[in-house]
């Protein structure tokens, strides 16, 4: 029920409607719930058919970065006895 | 045989008199199914075709009720070819005969019937098997959904002992392409749910690659195409009609993008979506891997998936790449009505 | 950064693993096991389907939440939305969940079988499509969900409200995460020593709702994403704490979950919407100002005023067989059901935990059975 995804924001309409892309799958949405201004190319978790807010492309980048160093570190772990 | 000019009957919807056997049946008979499914056998314009086969054959048959009837990738016509054919493929018989029944609404678009008929006659290029003998009725309106068609099919043995039976410990499980293309284009066409993608049903004969396969010396202990209920079905039903367990990797299953994107949207797995153009195989380990050149030839997306142990005998695995695992299991009820 | 990065990267198989390596190196430490609550019917989902409780050590251990709208409907209010449904001239519409739970006698699935006027939507926007194409018809929706779906209700109500629109009704079930906590942790019973925090409540909310929590019952909570790196990261987090001696609100899902939330979204529940005084929740009980009503100035919206002479307040109790209640408040699991898998499965369910998707039940029927062996 709480589920959301992530997905692309493509177009945005006079009627504070969004085309949003989900791995190629593309549908409307509200933007009715947002007070940013949405631009084309954000990130935004929809839920039940409205954006819920937009996705801190920084924090995932940060948080991805993360995790690869730890993955490196563990590898290279498993590599020396 | 009478011919009776459709364009003096200024006809272009199906009237309930073209099922009723008499002067306007014939006209629908021959100008439009005769047309396009014209061969000597059905020609002959018999109350039974008369066939000769010489070996063992396989029968088969369904009713196609599919729902939106044209969809991206295919329509109800190519689906009633393609599904009977490949089920007599799956047995490793070559589809030689079709019969074909159509129910249709009054009011049916004429236009729409003849897109369908259409279509049925290219879908049957490719494994070359023929209609020998078909039926017509026309119902009022409200009795069926539009159209419905039954096609049964006859086909000759190539290879014996294909079966559901018959895996044994050690085989390989192949995939011959990339799952649920077919639920996923379905599900998105439902109107309420005003989604937009580029999918296309992978709806498509399979009786070529299935020979080649037997042509190249390899006889697979089972072959099923996942229509309704999905991989997940046919490899559950496998895994208790053969008492084995079987095996798969979770990363070697072959998804698309945008059919991940449905099931994300939705909540469904890959694993319950129907195919109609894609099949599943267990072979001889040592066959593994010349079967899987032999599918790629046909699908970039074809892969090994997974194996035939004894580790929870008459259950599906999916082993993850971070060492967890969990049960397949068969999809919960109707995940879709009228999928195929 | 392109799209399919937020999923792939979340779900990585080798950060998944790392994390199973350095939790099992930081557990280690811990003095006793670790209790983690997951509030969210999500999460359970995530746990279960990734497997993930085979991978982490045998002092972490999980005790699922109530979190799952349609799990905690008591019968009497699915009972509310057949009777609605069975009005004359009537279209009932809710979310997709809701179709197949059983109310005490049917179902809407059943009713709309029958040939009641029941539909399922993908969103609450189309309560207004529906009531435009159908202007002779009354439209009822049943809004279920927490904090994260309260919003999308509200903005409903706001377009009905400005536009006038007048043959649009709300029967509201909206409830609350954090009065639910707390009617689990007062008595005393489950044996909770840390919360993994809901991920979308939490965009909407803001982690500050869980403040309060954290410091009344001296527990962690990290507020986590639905993904297993996200999950699997939280549980580090929680360890890592407990070990420290804290326990505080912290933010795993920083992409998404501030500490302030959504704040047009909040505001817009704030205008149209106020606390209940009471709500019962299925298998826990009453639990008061839990649940949110329309405000009386918006009466001539509500169902529950407008067609009150329809709707039965009878409570009605559980099918005698249905462990779900003491499942919901994490004190037991669904194999220790007696029908679980049994009588009781997703194309049968005797509960709610069994019919949605988010229920416990119904993961660990589709992924769990490995687990129990």
């Amino acid at each position: 029920m709480c589920l959301s995804i992530p997905s692309k924001v493509e177009k945005i309409d006079e009627n504070n409607m969004a085309t949003v892309d989900t791995m190629g799958v593309k549908r409307d949405i509200s933007l009715d719930l947002m007070a940013d201004d949405v631009q084309i190319g954000d990130y935004i978790l929809i839920h039940v058919g409205f954006a819920m807010n937009k996705i801190d492309k920084e924090e995932a980048e940060q948080s991805l970065r993360v995790y690869e160093e730890m993955v490196e570190a563990m590898q290279s772990q498993e590599d020396s006895p | 045989m009478p011919t009776i000019d459709m364009g003096a009957l200024k006809m272009n919807s199906v009237q309930l008199s073209q099922g009723g056997g008499a002067s306007e049946s014939n006209a629908l008979v021959n100008d439009l199914f005769y047309k396009y499914f014209s061969n000597d056998i059905l020609l002959k314009s018999e109350d039974a075709a008369v066939l000769q086969v010489n070996k063992n054959i396989a029968f088969t048959t369904d009713s196609y009720t599919v729902n939106p009837i044209f969809f991206k990738g295919g329509d109800i016509g190519k689906i009633s070819i393609a599904g009977t054919t490949n089920d007599l493929a799956m047995m490793g018989a070559k589809p030689l005969y079709l019969s074909c029944g159509f129910i249709i609404e009054e009011g049916f678009a004429y236009d729409d019937l003849e897109k369908i008929v259409k279509s049925m006659a290219d879908e049957l290029k490719s494994s070359g098997a023929k209609i020998v003998c078909g039926d017509t009725k026309v119902v009022p309106r409200g009795a069926v959904d539009k159209i419905f068609i039954n096609t049964s099919g006859i086909g000759e043995i190539k290879a014996q002992n294909i079966s559901s039976h018959n895996l044994n410990e050690g085989d390989a499980i192949l995939v011959s392409r990339d799952i649920g293309a077919h639920g996923a284009t379905i599900l998105s066409q439902r109107e309420e749910l005003s989604i937009k993608s580029d999918l296309q049903s992978d709806c498509a004969s399979l009786w070529s690659v299935v020979e080649k396969v037997l042509e190249s010396k390899i006889t697979p202990s089972a072959m099923r195409d996942a229509t309704r209920g999905g991989m997940a079905a046919v490899l559950n039903e496998w895994a208790e009609t053969s008492n084995i367990c079987i095996e798969l990797q979770e990363d070697a299953i072959p998804v698309q993008n945008e059919v991940k994107g449905i099931c994300e949207i939705f909540g469904f797995e890959p694993t319950d979506f129907a195919n109609e153009g894609t099949f599943v195989l267990s072979v001889k380990k040592s066959d593994a891997k010349r079967t899987l050149e032999i599918l790629k030839e046909y699908s970039q997306n074809a892969a090994i998936i997974g194996k035939v142990t004894k580790k929870r005998v008459g259950k599906v695995i999916v082993n993850t790449a971070y060492g967890s695992s969990r049960y397949l299991d068969m999809p919960k009820g109707e995940l879709l009505p009228r999928i195929c | 950064m392109e799209l399919k990065d937020l999923y792939e990267g979340f779900r990585n198989p080798q950060t998944i693993k790392s994390f199973a390596s350095e939790i099992a190196k930081e557990a280690k430490n811990l003095k006793e096991p670790l209790r983690v609550m997951e509030v969210c019917g999500g999460h359970t989902h995530t746990i279960m389907k990734y497997g993930l409780l085979q991978i982490l050590p045998d002092n972490i251990k999980f005790v699922h939440g109530p979190g799952c709208p349609v799990c905690i409907m008591p019968k009497e209010r699915i009972d509310h939305a057949i009777s609605l449904a069975k009005m004359d001239n009537t279209i009932l519409c809710t979310l997709g969940d809701m179709i197949r739970v059983p109310g005490s006698k049917s179902s809407l699935a059943k009713e709309r079988a029958n040939g009641a006027d029941i539909r399922a939507l993908y969103s609450p926007l189309d309560v207004i499509k529906i009531a435009e194409e159908n202007s002779d018809k009354s439209i009822v929706f049943f809004a279920i969900g927490f904090e994260t779906t309260t919003p999308m209700t509200a903005a409903v109500i706001d377009y009905v409200v400005k536009n006038k629109i007048s043959n649009v009704f709300f029967h509201i079930n909206h409830v609350l995460v954090p009065p639910a906590v707390r009617a689990i942790m007062n008595p005393g019973k489950a044996k909770i020593n840390a919360f993994i925090g809901p991920s979308h409540v939490s965009v909407i909310t803001g982690s500050k709702i869980y403040e309060p929590l954290s410091n009344e019952y001296k527990t962690p909570i990290v507020v986590s994403g639905f993904e297993p790196v996200d999950v699997m990261e939280a549980i580090l987090l929680l360890v890592k704490q407990k070990n420290a001696g804290k326990a505080e609100v912290e933010i795993e899902y920083k992409r998404s979950v501030t500490r302030d939330g959504n704040i047009k979204a909040q505001e817009l529940i704030e205008k149209h919407l106020e606390v209940r005084e009471h709500f019962r929740w299925r298998g826990i009980g009453d639990i008061p100002q839990s649940a949110l009503k329309l405000k009386d100035e918006y009466s001539h919206l509500d169902a529950e005023v407008q067609f009150r002479d329809k709707l039965s307040n009878e409570e009605i109790d559980d099918h005698k067989q249905c462990i779900c209640g003491t499942i919901l408040q994490g004190l037991a699991y669904p194999q220790d059901c007696k029908v679980f898998a049994k009588v009781c499965t997703p194309n049968n369910p005797l509960g709610s935990c069994m019919v949605s998707d988010e229920g416990a039940c119904n993961a660990y029927y589709r992924y769990g059975s490995i687990e129990n062996e």
